[in-house]
């Protein structure tokens, strides 16, 4: 179980969370030019690191509001949490 | 009639039926990952292809991974043609398995039922027996009277939240003892020259001009002419060092059991709805599943939440299971896909193989998983049955998508 440190709330409880898997995915910016091979990278395609992993949780049973978090998938430490639209933090 | 203590009738603990080595230099074929589906594709490579100068590399022991940790249920109640064309060659294999291998599997043809709590549900289901039916799939549909004949302690009253409507039923699924498997498997492999390689975990591929030449490992590079991932839950990791990008997710996947109890559930109970699985093991335990956690991890347990509902959701079903007490718990690492299917074929890289992205549901596959990689690995080619599920369908679009056809949530 996580305690996940929601930047507007606190600390609170995984069980308060929805997933929203990796952060960064931008839409691309001249669909109509992709490639099947660069629409399948977009689609299907997600960074799986064994480590850190930046990734989007929403707040869905408190705030309701999305956010970013830098955690580690090896160890599930969550070693930054920021707002989206901010720039990935650097971390340990 | 005598009391009947639990576990009294399984066979006793085998005594060694592989040596684990040393490695050598070079090996025609070096798998990695000793569960089951490794097990069983060194096990049909040898016995199929003729092919025996085989190293099986594993980070752990020997079927200490996945291959440990599932529910082991056995079902190929799929809806779509090709899961439902590998899964019931499976299960054929399973159904001849304990004496090819000459070995208890304690393969047990108890059936499969798939709960409908809603009238989609039924709709859903039903379709899913037709589609079963014309792949020669045996499949049936079970009022919910029906369903207490099957397995009597279901509560099937419509006063519960999510009532009982039916449920589909496959006579010939069930389960096997997971462990006995990956022991069978692996001392028939090792009769036929296969070598395990225990605590040697592959760091990376090595990979010149285009073709795998072999792996690093905690214990030194081995050459190898081929190298057939069965790396599970870590396939993304060890694909990634050959410049390999997958479209997995590595999530966990938790199960638990019960104290022993006296034989109570005569059959497998699945439910997508409420969405927990529950069977009874040889010895007693009641074993049960769910799904995964939401978030990847590489790590082996999950969050509490997900055991809560997955007891909550046990425990309207049976209500008999009140006062059972949890035993252990604990998670596997699963590679879930995008399309809920196997990823299983070539790669970019010449003499490089993929099997990866069973999610949930690699265990029931082991026998044909070994048949048709053997295969593929041995002809450099696909298997007919594993064709469906190379990696370029992500591109091509040719999705075998059974999110939500699979008779399970991922």
């Amino acid at each position: 179980m996580l305690l996940i440190p929601c930047p507007w709330c606190g600390p609170r409880d995984e069980a308060e969370f929805h997933y929203g898997g990796q952060a960064h995915v931008a839409y691309p910016a001249d669909p109509g030019a992709l490639s099947d091979e660069e629409w399948a990278r977009y689609l299907f395609f997600r960074d799986n690191p064994k480590g850190s992993f930046a990734e989007r949780w929403s707040h869905s049973a408190g705030c309701r509001r999305w956010f970013n978090a830098v955690r580690d998938t090896a160890t599930n430490e969550i070693h930054a949490v920021y707002r989206v639209g901010e720039p990935r933090p650097v971390t340990p | 009639m005598s009391p009947h203590a639990p576990g009294a009738d399984l066979p006793e603990h085998p005594d060694r039926l592989w040596s684990a080595t040393e490695p050598k230099a070079s090996y025609d074929v070096v798998i990695v990952g000793a569960g089951g589906h490794g097990l069983a594709t060194a096990y049909y490579l040898a016995k199929n292809h003729g092919i025996t100068n085989v190293a099986v590399l594993e980070r752990g022991w020997l079927a200490g991974g996945n291959m440990a940790r599932n529910t082991t249920i056995i079902r190929s109640n799929y809806l779509w043609d090709e899961s439902a064309g590998i899964y019931e060659h499976a299960l054929k294999l399973w159904e001849g398995l304990e004496e090819e291998l000459d070995y208890p599997l304690l393969f047990s043809q108890r059936g499969v039922l798939n709960l409908a709590h809603s009238l989609q549900d039924v709709r859903d289901s039903m379709r899913r027996v037709e589609a079963n039916r014309l792949n020669g799939v045996d499949a049936e549909w079970l009022d919910p009277q029906q369903v207490k004949e099957v397995c009597p302690i279901v509560n099937v009253s419509p006063g519960v939240r999510y009532p009982v409507l039916g449920g589909t039923f496959q006579p010939r699924a069930g389960i096997a003892k997971h462990d006995h498997v990956a022991w069978g498997l692996a001392r028939a492999a090792a009769a036929l020259g296969v070598e395990f390689i225990e605590h040697c975990e592959v760091t990376g591929l090595q990979v010149r001009d285009g073709r795998v030449t072999g792996v690093e490992t905690t214990r030194g590079t081995i050459a190898a002419g081929r190298v057939a991932l069965c790396a599970a839950g870590h396939t993304s990791v060890v694909a990634a060092t050959a410049g390999i990008d997958l479209p997995l997710q590595s999530h966990p996947l938790q199960a638990l059991v019960s104290e022993l109890l006296e034989p109570v559930h005569p059959t497998v109970v699945m439910s997508n709805a409420v969405h927990v699985y529950v069977s009874q093991a040889h010895k007693g335990e009641l074993v049960m599943g769910a799904g995964i956690d939401a978030a990847n991890s590489y790590r082996q347990r999950g969050a509490f939440h997900i055991i809560e509902q997955q007891m909550a959701a046990a425990l309207e079903l049976f209500p008999v299971f009140a006062r059972a007490h949890v035993l252990r718990t604990w998670g596997g690492v699963v590679d879930v896909s995008p399309d809920a299917s196997p990823i299983m074929g070539l790669t970019p890289v010449e003499g490089l193989y993929l099997n990866c992205g069973w999610g949930t549901g690699g265990f029931k596959a082991t026998p044909g998983v070994g048949w048709c990689f053997a295969h593929t690995v041995a002809n450099d080619e696909p298997h007919p049955l594993n064709a469906p599920f190379s990696l370029d369908r992500f591109v091509t679009g040719a999705l075998v998508d059974e999110h939500g056809a699979a008779a399970v949530a991922h």
